[in-house]
């Protein structure tokens, strides 16, 4: 008790300097909660894009971005007639421009695609989809952006197209994208004859590791990798995942270093009392442990406050119209317990050095001179 | 007189009694040697004894306190507490904790903690028992007659309220010794006084050895052995009672 006691009162006797090391560490953590929670979210909305109503993707082996991936559509043929496969749906990734509206993704899909068929259609038909080559049906968001109403007429790109239908989903990519019939998209961003991936719905999933197999004897350009797998493993998620904690480590990282400056300031001031501790019988360790101790609770506490505040500003940024779809607000437990264990790291990674010197504080030399 | 062999403070206490503080010819300087400050103590203190070391400022009696509390460490000779020479393969954390306690002259409580958190400082460093502990807390404080101020923090207690709180804090943990640097350097006569008779009444009571440094040369001659320090020296000046 009296250990915490004093713990507390060493943070209590400078409150400012201790309210801005805990400031510090909120803020960091904040910044790195909001922007892993973005980051993951984004993932998980193209893998959502990826993983609708189907259990594998093929695509072109070593490819950098799937944008570049090319799958013939002689392996979508071939694979849809494997007995093990229950629908297979070929995706073409395209980047589009429009007046005002740079990057617009596009999906080129068949009318037969899930992402056509169980989308809620908030106007428009599905069963018209890609019966004129230059069809579009527009998410949501897009649409807004376009400024543009059912049957109306849009300039994608050098391309005018005729809005067929305007889709409502949660995933913010789709909201914000266009759906093209297959081959239109295949014209429109030269890519005849094939897409950028297939999507496989699996009549069993006990066949997932067979028709993995089989992609890879019968297509050794091809791999096919389960959901869970290719979100794992894809390279541009892997990159935006470590820029993500990258980010949020350096934020975290000037924390450290506030929490390393109050602690050392905090040190230096009561050098005395220290030495009072040591006389009266503290060991290194235990000097040591009422540093760590004050790091610690600096830490925590800018980590709950920064969990809050970051927590806050996801659900604002949610409510921002331009992000709808974008920004999941819901803080993973694994992130928010990384993001814990990481503050807690950091001020404890902060405190070593004024520990390692309060532990060398010679008590008679202390005593006798300060 | 120099004190070439060991000096035995014991013409009055039991010639049975332990030495339990030694100094052999104990060397000690400052800035690598241009400071010398002792040169060759001798003292040998027997248990229950209560020992003045009287001498001007700087003359070394903070210096030899704090090597028998094994805060510092001489140059050359040795010093034994209780029998074991203190070196820095000794269990310093033990002697601190359990065999020796320190009063200074500046109380060096800490201000932002009550007189009671100041008191069991100790035995939070030794690990007693919580229970324990406010027992003899609540002991201490009814013999120096600080039980009603417990919780007031140090910087609302008067002078000799702090000094008799430093008092209670070094006897915590029942050392066997007590080290009391200019205990009443620091008070008026009066605060001075009084703490001075708690101080002999505590060690009496508790048979704790004193070894006392001090400029006051009427508080020294009511102890024991009254020993004059100078040129890095310990005298042996009067045998007070």
């Amino acid at each position: 008790m009296i250990f915490l006691t004093l713990i507390v009162t060493n943070l209590r006797r400078h409150r400012v300097r201790s309210l801005i090391s805990v400031a510090g560490i909120a803020f960091s953590v904040a910044a790195m909660l909001t922007v892993v929670t973005i980051l993951q979210g984004a993932v998980g909305m193209f893998s959502g894009i990826l993983s609708s109503d189907s259990e594998i993707v093929v695509f072109e082996r070593n490819v950098s971005d799937l944008f570049f991936s090319n799958v013939p559509s002689g392996a979508l043929n071939e694979i849809t007639a494997w007995p093990m496969v229950a629908h297979a749906d070929p995706v073409l990734f395209g980047i589009v421009s429009s007046a005002d509206h740079p990057i617009i993704t596009c999906f080129g899909v068949t009318a037969a695609d899930a992402r056509i068929r169980k989308a809620t259609w908030v106007q428009g038909d599905p069963h018209i989809f890609a019966e004129h080559s230059d069809d579009v049906a527009l998410g949501e968001r897009a649409a807004d952006l376009l400024g543009a109403k059912l049957d109306s007429h849009v300039p994608i790109g050098h391309g005018l197209f005729h809005v067929i239908g305007i889709l409502k989903t949660a995933n913010g990519f789709e909201d914000g994208g266009v759906f093209m019939p297959l081959n239109s998209a295949q014209e429109f961003f030269h890519k005849e004859g094939s897409s950028s991936v297939i999507t496989i719905k699996l009549r069993s999933k006990e066949d997932a590791d067979s028709f993995k197999a089989m992609v890879k004897t019968t297509f050794p350009d091809l791999i096919g990798l389960e959901d869970a797998e290719f979100t794992r493993s894809y390279s541009q998620f892997k990159i935006l995942k470590a820029t993500a904690w990258a980010v949020g480590g350096c934020g975290l990282l000037m924390g450290g270093l506030g929490v390393a400056n109050t602690m050392i300031m905090s040190v230096f001031t009561r050098i005395r009392e220290i030495a009072i501790l040591r006389v009266n019988g503290f060991s290194h360790a235990q000097i040591a442990t009422m540093i760590f101790g004050e790091s610690a609770v600096v830490s925590l506490l800018g980590a709950v406050l920064g969990l809050l505040a970051g927590t806050c500003l996801l659900l604002i940024l949610k409510l921002i119209p331009a992000l709808h779809g974008y920004v999941d607000a819901s803080v993973q437990p694994v992130v928010m317990l990384i993001v814990i264990l990481l503050a807690l790291g950091t001020g404890i990674a902060g405190a070593l050095y004024p520990a390692a010197y309060a532990m060398r504080i010679r008590a008679v030399e202390a005593l006798r001179f300060e | 007189m120099n004190l070439s062999t060991p000096k035995e403070c014991s013409q009055h206490k039991s010639s049975q009694a332990r030495v339990v503080l030694r100094a052999e010819d104990v060397w000690k300087s400052y800035d690598d040697g241009a400071i010398a400050v002792l040169k060759g103590v001798d003292l040998q203190v027997l248990e229950g004894q209560t020992v003045a070391l009287c001498g001007p400022s700087g003359c070394g009696k903070s210096t030899l306190l704090h090597l028998f509390g094994g805060l510092d460490s001489p140059d050359r000779g040795h010093i034994s507490v209780n029998g074991v020479e203190i070196n820095r393969h000794s269990n310093l954390l033990r002697l601190l904790r359990h065999e020796v306690g320190f009063v200074f002259q500046l109380h060096n409580l800490i201000p932002d903690l009550t007189l009671e958190e100041n008191c069991l400082i100790p035995t939070v460093a030794a690990g007693i028992e919580r229970r324990t502990a406010r027992a003899r807390m609540k002991e201490l404080a009814d013999r120096t007659g600080l039980s009603h101020r417990l919780g007031q923090r140090i910087q609302k207690l008067s002078g000799g309220e702090r000094q008799r709180t430093a008092l209670c804090r070094a006897l915590m943990n029942k050392p066997k010794i007590l080290l009391a640097d200019e205990p009443t350097g620091s008070l008026d006569e009066g605060a001075s006084a009084q703490v001075f008779e708690l101080l002999l009444d505590l060690v009496a009571t508790d048979g704790v050895t004193l070894v006392m440094a001090t400029h006051d040369r009427k508080l020294a001659e009511r102890c024991d052995h009254l020993f004059e320090m100078r040129d890095g020296r310990v005298h042996e000046s009067a045998f007070a009672q």
